[in-house]
């Protein structure tokens, strides 16, 4: 049989996964069934915040299939009635005595099966008492506000924590120096995941008390420890299984309720109970995204060179504070928002707060604020050119941070490993023809049309991260890959990590396959098993090829230092006469005198030199020295209709850099997707709350997903500067899209309305509220 | 709102259940089930057909999207005992004696999935879509899977999944219902 192609990095390789996918063979979690397997249904308040009375079980318990009620105090009883939020704040599993928000989990039903479950919990009778609830995060911060978290002693308001960055004077005294400053208050509405698949999970006890649990998580060894400290269980007695995971963007990092539940059920009944949210349960409750009110202003010298930034921000949290970010960063990574500028003076503060709304502050395909900074700063430099009557490209090419100056220290700390802006900015603009475009423009305002051209330019940060700085609940942001190499030259690897539809099968085989020189159909990759797999802390805010790449890519080479010391004994040289070359153990100046890793690894089992270990494996802990910082340079091209308001995305052109590119299909993939989820909450997705704090978005036909339809016609197009200090030069993609997107399309749409001088619309810039933002300038 | 949902699902009649007989991806099929069974629970949970996904519950996703007597339908959206008498043909169905559709080698060959939830769905859509207009325009093709949802892909490499297996279907035509 011939052998199989490498497949090493750069190779748009077929995706391994996809065999199992495209036949409906797939493993989600709702595919797991068990013998007498249980359904858990959730009963949910329909009060943003309410005393409950009572819970009458009794009409619950009489309906047909139905087994147990969980309530509250059930769980009070247990001390499971609360746990900790990844940012050690508090998150009720089920309540005692009060509700938070409007979709909260108030009881578990537990039945034969989903249908049962449903009409026991449609059967629950809850009296409520309602409370006055806080929506508004200003008003929840204003003196004499009800308090909303009671629980905590001497909690006298709803103000969580203040944070800062920067330097406050020399901020101000160099706005005060600058010729020109913008100041804009940007709003960035709450958001929400909705990966395709909701969540859920399968629990199952077995009779050694061996606790299984198959699990929506993107981070199962990190919630096996969580699940240990939590219940008292020895951590070797559970097991998370993460199987095929339909999307997670963030949304699948929090532990929810209904985990939780569906483990006591489990406990209690003896039975495997499986949990699996409906989609309005999965909208209503779910962390969210975002809910970051931003004022920001920047300034420049009248030359045109940026000065100063000072941002202001309130960030609605909900009701506790369970955002996914390391723990020393309560408001994420938000300091990278100086961007890709030079700025010399900076100062970042953030107050969160409190409000009766779900727990918010996870991720949206881009954890850590990263998007809500690039946002931020990607406006504020478009309105600043405006001032300043200079092309929005000029202005951020004559600003950007230049090539030569990496690694650059920006004023808020962070250490940019590498970049070339203005040479991705220029690429967009030749593939976009720009000046054709401003051409265009002009010649179309003179007719009335209004047509919009809009530029990002951002910084991403990403491959959290270095351990003295990253943890998550005190655990290091670290992560691994373990690989095997059997004796007949196949290789089994395994990674900390967890792909929810990244392809992880196929781009880690290929790190391999490069670094080993065995082909990529030779090469198994398994993640999710928290029993087999090494630990890691998962795959959010695009950190596994930054990490577990980086840990695969070392675990490779010391298996290669191993196997040269075989290939020497098998050549009969001195290792130091052996070079790895064309994937090859060569001796060195002797063509044709080589062994491959296949040979080799027979050897280490059954030919090893005398007083080496048998075997051809290596396990990498990677903690990485510094974050990556892909970037990139977006234009859109839009054409707004007057009359109606409907922005029309003529044009897309993304040109990324990611540094080394491992699989260019699967990057450009990730950027096709990332895109979309910068598209969506630019132009169509908000979760709102009404005065009284209902949510009103609790299914698709409220909350608008991008269709084939509205999704504009992606171009990509890549520069390649590698990062530095990862072994490969990746830096990870995932995000970038998401991060850098939304700032494009508003600026477009700003610039086609600039005739009318309008310095912000709030996303989502919806039709009517670009109709509205015209008519009130032109009310004709 | 969601505890609307949870009482108007109560609403149905509980144990009226009914034997119907449904031809699934060409395996004749007699079956007793509660009449509020919806055609996706037959589907997965009576038969195990496990490829056809849930994602929304009301009709807008069309991740359960399967072909009733050759029309795409949403599973979440139908009754089985709707289809008595009828042909169901899932995504397990697609692939035959070992040869996979055109449809199938589209979406791999062309990265047109991620993570392959929506994607049996989307398969689905695009079968029936080829079905009506074997040689449809970019802009067909993305309102014909309009109905369906995809978080991934950002939809440009399933319209060129579903360009190629017309490509595909134009030189040698498909078997099977």
């Amino acid at each position: 049989m011939a052998t199989p192609e490498l497949g090493g990095i750069g190779k748009s390789v077929q995706r391994k996964e996809d065999a199992r996918f495209i036949r409906g063979k797939g493993n989600y979690v709702d595919d797991v069934q068990l013998p007498g397997m249980l359904f858990l249904d959730l009963a949910r308040s329909p009060y943003p915040h309410a005393k409950i009375l009572a819970i009458r079980k009794e009409k619950t318990l009489a309906t047909p299939g139905v087994l147990a009620v969980i309530t509250g105090k059930d769980l009070e009883a247990a001390k499971l009635s609360w746990m900790p939020t990844l940012m050690s704040d508090t998150q009720m599993v089920l309540p005692t005595d009060t509700v938070m928000f409007h979709g909260q989990e108030v009881a578990g039903v537990v039945a034969t099966d989903r249908y049962a479950a449903a009409d026991g919990v449609a059967a629950l009778e809850v009296d409520y008492e309602p409370l006055p609830a806080v929506i508004d995060p200003f008003k929840a911060l204003a003196p004499g506000a009800p308090v909303i978290r009671t629980d905590k002693k001497d909690k006298k308001d709803n103000h969580i924590w203040h944070w800062e960055v920067g330097d406050k004077a020399a901020t101000e005294s160099a706005l005060q120096g600058s010729d020109v400053v913008v100041r804009e208050k940007l709003y960035i509405p709450r958001i929400h995941v909705s990966s395709i698949e909701t969540c859920g999970c399968v629990a199952q006890v077995d009779a050694m008390g061996k606790l299984t649990v198959w699990m929506t998580t993107q981070a199962p060894h990190a919630i096996r420890t969580v699940f240990a400290l939590v219940s008292g269980l020895p951590e070797q007695k559970i097991r998370i299984i993460s199987p095929d995971i339909g999307g997670g963007f963030g949304g699948k990092v929090p532990v929810y309720p209904g985990y939780v539940i569906a483990v006591v059920a489990a406990l209690t009944t003896g039975h495997p109970v499986k949990w699996v949210e409906d989609r309005t349960g999965n909208l209503i409750s779910d962390s969210f995204a975002r809910d970051y009110h931003i004022e920001a202003e920047i300034g420049a010298s009248k030359d045109g060179h940026v000065t100063a930034l000072r941002v202001k921000t309130l960030a609605d949290h909900g009701y506790t504070d369970a955002a996914a970010n390391p723990s020393k960063f309560p408001a994420g990574l938000f300091h990278i928002i100086t961007g890709s500028y030079p700025f010399k003076a900076a100062f970042v503060e953030v107050d969160a707060a409190y409000t009766n709304k779900p727990p918010g502050g996870i991720a949206y395909r881009c954890s850590f604020r990263v998007t809500e900074a690039a946002f931020a700063i990607e406006r504020l430099m478009d309105n600043l050119a405006r001032q300043l009557h200079l092309d929005p490209a000029e202005f951020r090419l004559k600003n950007f941070i230049p090539p030569e100056a990496f690694p650059f220290p920006s004023v808020l700390g962070w250490t940019y490993d590498s970049g070339n802006y203005a040479g991705a900015l220029r690429k967009a603009m030749e593939i976009i023809h720009y000046a054709d475009l401003r051409k265009e423009q002009a010649e179309k305002r003179k007719r009335g049309e209004l047509m919009g051209i809009g530029i990002s330019s951002f910084t991403e940060i990403v491959g959290a991260g270095p351990s003295k700085t990253f943890d998550i609940l005190g655990i290091k942001m670290f992560d691994s890959a373990e690989i095997r190499i059997h004796p007949t030259g196949k290789v089994l690897a395994r990674f900390g990590t967890k792909s929810q539809g990244q392809a992880h099968e196929t781009t880690y085989a290929q790190i391999l396959a490069e670094e080993l020189g065995i082909p990529v159909d030779y090469i198994s990759v398994e993640e999710g098993d928290t029993d087999t797999a090494p630990y890691g802390l998962g795959t959010y805010a695009s950190r596994s090829t930054p990490t577990a790449g980086a840990a695969a890519a070392i675990a490779c080479r010391k298996i290669r230092e191993k196997a040269a010391k075989i290939a020497a004994h098998l050549l009969e040289v001195s290792p130091d006469d052996i070079e790895w070359k064309d994937y090859k153990f060569q001796v060195k100046g002797v063509p044709g005198k080589s062994k491959t890793m296949a040979d080799v690894a027979f050897a280490a089992y059954t030919n090893h030199p005398q007083g080496m270990e048998a075997g051809l494996e290596a396990v990498d802990y990677y903690d990485p020295p510094n974050m990556t910082f892909p970037f990139g340079s977006y234009i859109a091209v839009v054409d707004v209709d007057k009359e109606t308001g409907q922005v029309h995305t003529r044009r897309f052109v993304a040109v990324d850099d990611c540094g080394t590119i491992i699989n260019p299909m699967i990057v450009d993939g990730q950027i096709h997707g990332g895109l979309t989820m910068g598209f969506a909450p630019a132009m169509l997705e908000e979760i709102p709350y009404d005065a009284d704090g209902n949510n009103r978005a609790s299914s698709f036909l409220e909350y608008l997903l991008p269709t084939a339809v509205e999704t504009p016609k992606w171009e990509t197009a890549k520069t390649t500067t590698p990062s530095p200090h990862h072994p490969l030069g990746a830096k990870g993609v995932g995000e970038s899209a998401t991060v850098g997107a939304p700032a494009a399309f508003v600026n477009a749409v700003l610039d086609a309305l600039e005739p009318y001088g309008i310095s912000n619309i709030d996303i989502p810039l919806t039709p009517y509220k670009v109709w509205q933002a015209i008519h009130a300038k032109d009310p004709k | 709102m969601a505890v609307d949902a949870v009482v108007a699902k109560s609403t149905l009649p509980v144990n009226s259940s009914k034997t119907i007989h449904v031809t699934v991806n060409g395996v004749a099929r007699a079956s007793t089930v509660d009449a509020r069974t919806l055609l996706v629970s037959y589907l997965r949970e009576h038969l195990t057909l496990t490829g056809t996904h849930i994602g929304c519950d009301t009709g807008h996703c069309g991740a359960c999207t399967v072909l009733v007597d050759g029309k795409a339908v949403k599973s979440c959206m139908m009754l089985a005992v709707q289809t008595d008498g009828c042909e169901v043909r899932t995504v397990e169905g697609l692939e035959m004696a070992g040869k996979l559709h055109p449809v199938q080698e589209g979406f791999t060959k062309e990265h047109g999935l991620q993570c392959g939830y929506c994607t049996p769905g989307m398969m689905m859509t695009s079968v029936a879509l080829l079905a009506k207009n074997p040689n449809p325009t970019e802009d067909e093709i993305r309102r014909g899977i309009s109905g369906n949802l995809c978080r991934c892909t950002g939809y440009v490499n399933i319209v060129k999944a579903v360009q190629y297996a017309a490509k595909q279907m134009a030189a040698a035509p498909p078997g099977g219902p």
